[in-house]
This record gives structure tokens, sequence and C-alpha cells, in this order.
């Protein structure tokens, strides 16, 4: 059989995966949900037809949303996730201690059931007595949130879909107020390398930088997203990405990672001359 | 006479049959439009899709002819009265204003007078210029702490109509911009009792027709004729509209009327979104304004969750003035939070990237309609409450607004056409004034042609200026003079 995969990463340019077996293809309130086998990527999840996960690579997206911030904010307690359904982020964050509640606000419960039942590696924490699920519009849940949280995970789908709204003004504005005084913002920000892509992640870019004293990007190699390169949003009331990372401490809690490390958490700061100019221009 | 002979089938789609066919048929076009399918302007034909070009066609026998139309848009036409309840029902292409400007047309020669509320359309008005009639306004009753202009009371109809045994038509507004209904019924018996015809503006009432536990449509209450924006909610492309009568008129005369002003070229993608929106809303409407009803209710609950504004909805009613209350319409009140509404709708656009219909002195408006989802809702409420956050201030010293008494001193024809000079602004107390001044939207002049021009009036233009209100109506855009008699 030679059943392949196509996803577009833009107009012109398409990225294909051979697949072994279709699992799961379902139609949910939200959208379209896919779970399917392949022999280089091993099980895949995809969203109306855009890959969100894959075994393979999913341990860079979701190492590098989590300990970034987690290595740089002294004492996260409370910690809200938005999206991430596959439960990948919570996994991460699971494995912090210091870390007492993991509220995450899923919009879709279907993904949920999908994820648990195929990708249970990924789902393993969701159980964890610390983490709390709501099924709920993300923007209609955080609004009625005021300084309650010290961490706030964005684990979107891109924003031409369902999870627009995630990338908007008032969400991050309203992000702000339910973080405590000195909290951060993490988000998925999208690739700079496709041009439609480009216009999104900076537009989204601008809002953050007008609602947060402090806001940069990082990136980071993911193969299986558009261009392989991907971007990540680091927003904060008071703690700077670099300077307030305190490599010591986390060497310290001893956690095993794939990808993340303390160095590579600096480096990841320091972008293309091309990314720089990109951003420079909407700050 | 056919709809006598069989029951209509409201599944029929006439007009975009008649164009499916006339696609398949490829036909060699040696007539107008020039752009022959889109071919001659493949610019334009890329940007608005083969598809639709290609139905950008002439008048031709298989599909009809708007001004004198015998077939497809015949049929369509007795579909549309079909399904509104209406004896006929008419095609409109040149947006409500020209549903509106057929209504008083068809009934008012120069100098007779029309019954009407001050908070109309400007295009009521524009037709007093068009034809001579003479409007007598009913003072709306206003609501003080939201500063908008309510419906007409029925005792100042009844006493408007005993002063003017001569008029010759009541016109009413069904429902306000801010979802306000009149009681339509006892005005529509008044009028008629009095000899006099019953117009209704339902710009913004094409659901009541077809939605449960909606204020009565102009039909059902018996009205003479309802000009029905079937692109606001009814999901018809923009400039498409509705014009509907009842028994008491005649359909050939109403047809000449339209005929003065209408284009003789009408376009075949208005039509065809007439009669697909009408299908979908016999088929469907009901099920669809009950989610929007059901949207509209739950964003009320949330912004008034967030304090200091108000989303008004049907606990205004008090039987008269505010006899009833459109459950889709979205207004709010913003001047607690100490902003002008308009100074929120600014906010939403270039902040928020988020538009709304409009904002005024002290309230915006979103219109909910068949094509709204949740998600877009909860980015609206979201917004207004940063909004909030970020900018709410002190509201002393922000203007109420009121309804201002207007003194007609001649018609709005001859005001129009009479010798005139431009003075500046403040210099123009006390001249009657020959243009009109108006917030556009919501479009409802703060001075009509032949209205005495007061220092109160000027107040109000200088505030509503000064807060970023797109003022229009004068011949000079900046408006920093106005045109008065001399």
């Amino acid at each position: 059989m030679d059943l392949w995969f196509s996803e577009f990463h833009a107009p012109d340019v398409k990225h294909s995966l051979r697949v072994t077996r279709h699992l799961y293809s379902e139609k949910s309130d939200y959208q379209q949900i896919d779970i399917f086998d392949t022999p280089e990527f091993g099980r895949v999840l995809a969203l109306d037809g855009n890959v969100m996960l894959t075994e393979r690579d999913e341990f860079i997206y979701d190492e590098m949303i989590t300990h970034v911030p987690m290595a740089v904010h002294p004492s996260i307690r409370d910690v809200l996730v938005i999206g991430a359904g596959d439960g990948g982020v919570v996994r991460e964050l699971a494995r912090y201690e210091q870390v007492r509640q993991i509220d995450l606000v899923e919009m879709d419960p279907q993904v949920v059931r999908a994820c648990r039942t195929y990708l249970p590696e990924n789902a393993s924490r969701l159980d964890d007595s610390r983490v709390h699920i709501y099924y709920d519009n993300a923007l209609r849940y955080i609004r009625r949130c005021k300084d309650q949280y010290d961490l706030i995970i964005v684990d979107s789908t891109d924003p031409f879909g369902p999870s627009e709204g995630y990338f908007t003004r008032e969400f991050y504005g309203i992000c702000y107020n339910a973080l405590r005084g000195d909290g951060i913002m993490v988000n998925q920000q999208g690739s700079p390398f496709y041009l439609h892509d480009a216009e999104a992640m900076t537009r989204s870019h601008k809002r953050i930088v007008s609602t947060f004293p402090i806001s940069r990007v990082y990136q980071a190699h993911i193969p299986t997203y558009a261009a392989g390169y991907w971007l990540f949003g680091f927003a904060s009331k008071k703690y700077h990405p670099i300077e307030d990372l305190n490599a010591e401490k986390w060497l310290s809690l001893n956690l095993r990672t794939e990808y993340y490390t303390t160095k590579l958490h600096k480096g990841a700061f320091y972008l293309p001359a091309f990314l720089e100019r990109m951003l420079r221009e909407v700050e | 006479m056919e709809r006598e002979e069989k029951a209509l089938d409201q599944h029929k789609a006439p007009i975009y049959e008649a164009l499916q066919n006339f696609r398949q048929m490829r036909v060699v076009p040696f007539d107008v439009p020039g752009h022959k399918r889109g071919r001659g302007n493949p610019e334009l034909t890329e940007f608005l899709g083969k598809q639709c070009v290609s139905i950008d066609v002439n008048s031709m026998k298989p599909l009809d002819n708007l001004c004198h139309p015998v077939s497809v848009i015949r049929e369509a036409e007795l579909l549309a009265a079909d399904a509104f309840g209406a004896a006929d029902a008419f095609l409109m292409v040149g947006g409500t204003t020209s549903s509106v400007q057929s209504m008083v047309l068809s009934t008012c020669k120069r100098g007779d007078k029309i019954i009407l509320p001050r908070n109309v359309h400007r295009s009521v008005i524009n037709a007093l210029v068009l034809c001579g009639a003479v409007p007598v306004y009913v003072n709306p009753e206003v609501d003080n702490r939201l500063g908008i202009s309510l419906g007409m009371q029925r005792e100042q109809v009844a006493r408007a109509i005993s002063e003017n045994p001569d008029a010759v038509a009541v016109l009413v507004n069904n429902p306000t911009y801010y979802g306000i209904c009149s009681d339509l019924r006892a005005i529509v018996k008044m009028a008629h009792d009095a000899g006099m015809y019953c117009l209704a503006d339902e710009a913004h009432g094409t659901h009541f027709y077809f939605g449960e536990g909606m204020p009565v449509s102009a039909m059902a209450a018996g009205a003479d004729m309802a000009a029905v924006s079937m692109h606001k909610s009814g999901g018809s492309l923009t400039q498409s509209s509705l014009l509907l009568i009842g028994p008491n008129m005649n359909t050939g005369y109403v047809r000449q009327i339209i005929n003065l002003t209408q284009t003789t070229s009408g376009s075949y993608l208005l039509m065809s979104s007439l009669d697909i929106s009408r299908r979908n809303l016999v088929l469907r409407g009901k099920e669809v304004f009950a989610k929007v009803v059901e949207m509209a209710n739950y964003a009320r609950e949330e912004i008034n969750a967030i304090g200091g504004y108000y989303a008004f909805g049907e606990e205004l009613v008090n039987g008269d003035s505010i006899f009833a209350f459109d459950p889709i319409k979205l207004s709010v009140h913003t001047r607690d939070i100490g902003l002008a509404g308009i100074e929120v709708y600014d906010i939403l656009r270039d902040e928020y990237d988020i538009q709304i219909e409009f904002g005024d002195i002290g309230n915006i408006l979103a219109y909910l309609s068949i094509g709204d989802r949740s998600q877009e809702l909860e980015r609206l409420v979201s917004a207004l409450a940063e909004i909030r956050r970020r900018y709410q201030r002190d509201s002393s010293g922000l203007l109420n607004q009121e309804y201002i008494n207007p003194k007609v001193v001649v018609s709005p024809q001859e005001a129009f056409y009479a010798n005139k000079k431009s003075v500046p602004l403040r210099e123009s107390e006390g001249c009657v004034c020959s243009e009109f001044v108006m917030c556009y939207p919501p479009g409802i002049p703060i001075l009509a042609p032949g209205e005495q021009i007061t220092g109160e009036i000027l107040d109000y233009i200088e505030y509503a200026k000064d807060k970023g209100c797109s003022m229009t109506g004068p011949e000079d855009p900046e408006i920093l003079y106005l045109n008065v008699l001399e």
C-alpha cells in the first residue's frame, strides 16, 4: 500500500508522511481529528489536516514551551495551560514537584478522549491529582481570572482555525490580568519562514509587545512543522528570559531532557538577522 | 393568480435554478456586460472567482427582466411574498434605501403630510426631498439613562393623526437601529381608521418573519408596505432588499414607482442572493435565529457581568414606547465606564480588530446575525472587558445624548432646492438648514433640510465631532460651514 498524508506548509509547498495505518478519524464540534501511524515519525495527531504532534518530535515542542519559563521564574506554583489536549505539556509540567496546580483549558473534549486512547504516553499525566481539566473556550475561562497564575502556557493550534482567538490582543490582555505580578506567559508563536506564517507571527508579536513589559521570541527546530523552524513567545511582567535564568537551580532538579539544556536556553533567544529585523519592525 | 391555484414550493429558488441552467447552456455572449463572463477582465475574475463573474449577466428571456418580470423573477417575487406573508413582493437592487423611497413615493405626493418618528433613517427624508411631502414628526420618548430615542407612544400617534387628519401615511421603524419596537398593530389600526396608509421601515427586522418569539412583523400587523433589508439579518448580498406590500396596495402602480429610479440592469448576483436567502430563511430560519437569540442573550449576560457596561434587553419593555425589544440586537451602553460609544467603537477596531456596527454618544451596537459563532462572541466580550480594564475613567463630563425636538420651518424639498448660503457653523444659529447633518452610522439626522438650527444642536454637533463620530450630510465635508436658507 502506498498511502501518504500530505499537508501544505505554504501554498506551493507540501510536506508528506507515509502512512501505515489510519487509526482514528472523527469530526468533533470544532475540528476534524485524525490519528495515524507513520514509519518515520511514529504516531501522528492531525487537527483539520495539520500535524499537531508526532511521537518522534513532540519532545522538542513540549520541552521548549515548558522548561524555558520553569528555569526562569523562581517559584512557579499555579499554572494555566491553554489547548494542549494531548497532554504533552502537562506531562512535562508534572515533573516539577513545586507545581501545585495545573489547570488545563481545552475547548474540545474529543481531542482529549482520542489522545488518552491513542497517545497514552503524552496523556500519561492527565490524571495527576494536581491537574484539573476544564472544557471551555479559553477567552471565556481566563477573563474570569485575576492575579491567580504564575505561568500561562498557550499551546494552541495555528491562528487560522478555531484557535484564532488565542492570537488576539484581547486574549493577551486577559492573560496579563490573570497572571500574578511576576507572572510569565509562553505561547507557540508559529513560524517566521513562509510569508503567510510570518505575517501572523509578527501580528501576534506586536500584540504581545503592547501588552507585556518584557516580550522576547525564541526558536526551536521541529521537523514536522512548517519549514521545520518554530518560534515561541516569552512574555513576562518581571523576569527577563536570559538575565533571570537560574541554571544552577534548574540543573539541581536533575530532570533528564532530550532537547532542552540551560545553554540551549540562552542560545534559543539569539535569532537570525532576518527575524530580528522582522520583529524590530513591529516592536 | 398562480398563488391561488396551488401552494408554492418554498424549496424552489427560480432565479438560482435559471442561472444554473444558463451556465450549462454555454450561451455565446454578444450582449453586455462587456467583460464576457470575466474573460475581458482577468484580474477581476481572479479576485471575485469565475463562479461569480460568470453569472454577472444581463436580462434575457430565460432569466427574465427585473423592470417587467414575467417568469423566473416574478416566481421569485411570489415565493418571497408567500414566505413573508405579504400580498406581493418586489426584489430590490438599490439597497433598502430604494425600498424606503418606493414606499414614500407610492403613497405621498407633493404637499402631502406623512406622520413619522424623528429617528428615521436618512433615506426617508431623502424621499421627502424627492417628492415634496411634508413631515409631521411624532416626538419619540427618550430613555434618559441610555440617551436613545424609543418608539412612538400610541397616544402621541393618535394626537398626530387627529391634529393632521389630511395626512396620507404613518411610517414606523420596526424596529429602530437599537432594536426597539412601537405597538405596530395599534398604530396600523389607528392609521387605517383615519384612512391613512401604514408604512414600516424594517431595515432591521427581516428575522421578525422567521424567528420564534420575535416582535410582530409589519405584514402580520397589517401594514400596507414594508422595506426589508434582506442583506442585514437575512444573509443576502449587500445592496439587495425586499419591498413587501399588503392587500390595499396596487402592485402595478408600485412597480411603476420603483421603475422611476431603479436600474434597468438589475444585478443577478443580488437577485440570486435574495432568492437563495429567502429559501434558506424559510427552510432553516426558525432554528438559525433561535441560535442567534441564544448567543445574544449569552453575550448580554457576559457583558453585564463585566461591570460598568449595560447591555440592554427586553427588561426595558414598557408596553408602549418600548412595546417590544428585538432579541438579536446587542446594544451596549458604555457611558458608565467613562467612554463614549464611539470611543469604544474606535478602540475595538483599531486595537482589537473587531468591527462593530456603530457607536454613538452613549452606546455601541454589535450586529449579530445568521453568520455568527460563539468563538467570535467570546472575543468581543473579552475585548470589552479589556477596554474597561485599560481605559475606564470617570464618566462625569460625558454628554448624555438627548433628543432634540426639531422645528420644521419649511418642507425638506423646499429647503433643499431653495436659494442658500454657506455660513460658519457657529454663525448658523437661528437659520433654517438646507442640508442634512448626521453621524453615519446610525444615519439618523441631527438636522434635516428645512429645520431650524439651535444652539443646542450646534453643541451636539461639535461634541460628536470631537468624540470622533463620522459626520456626513453637509456639502462641506469638514462641517465647518453649513448651508442655510437665504
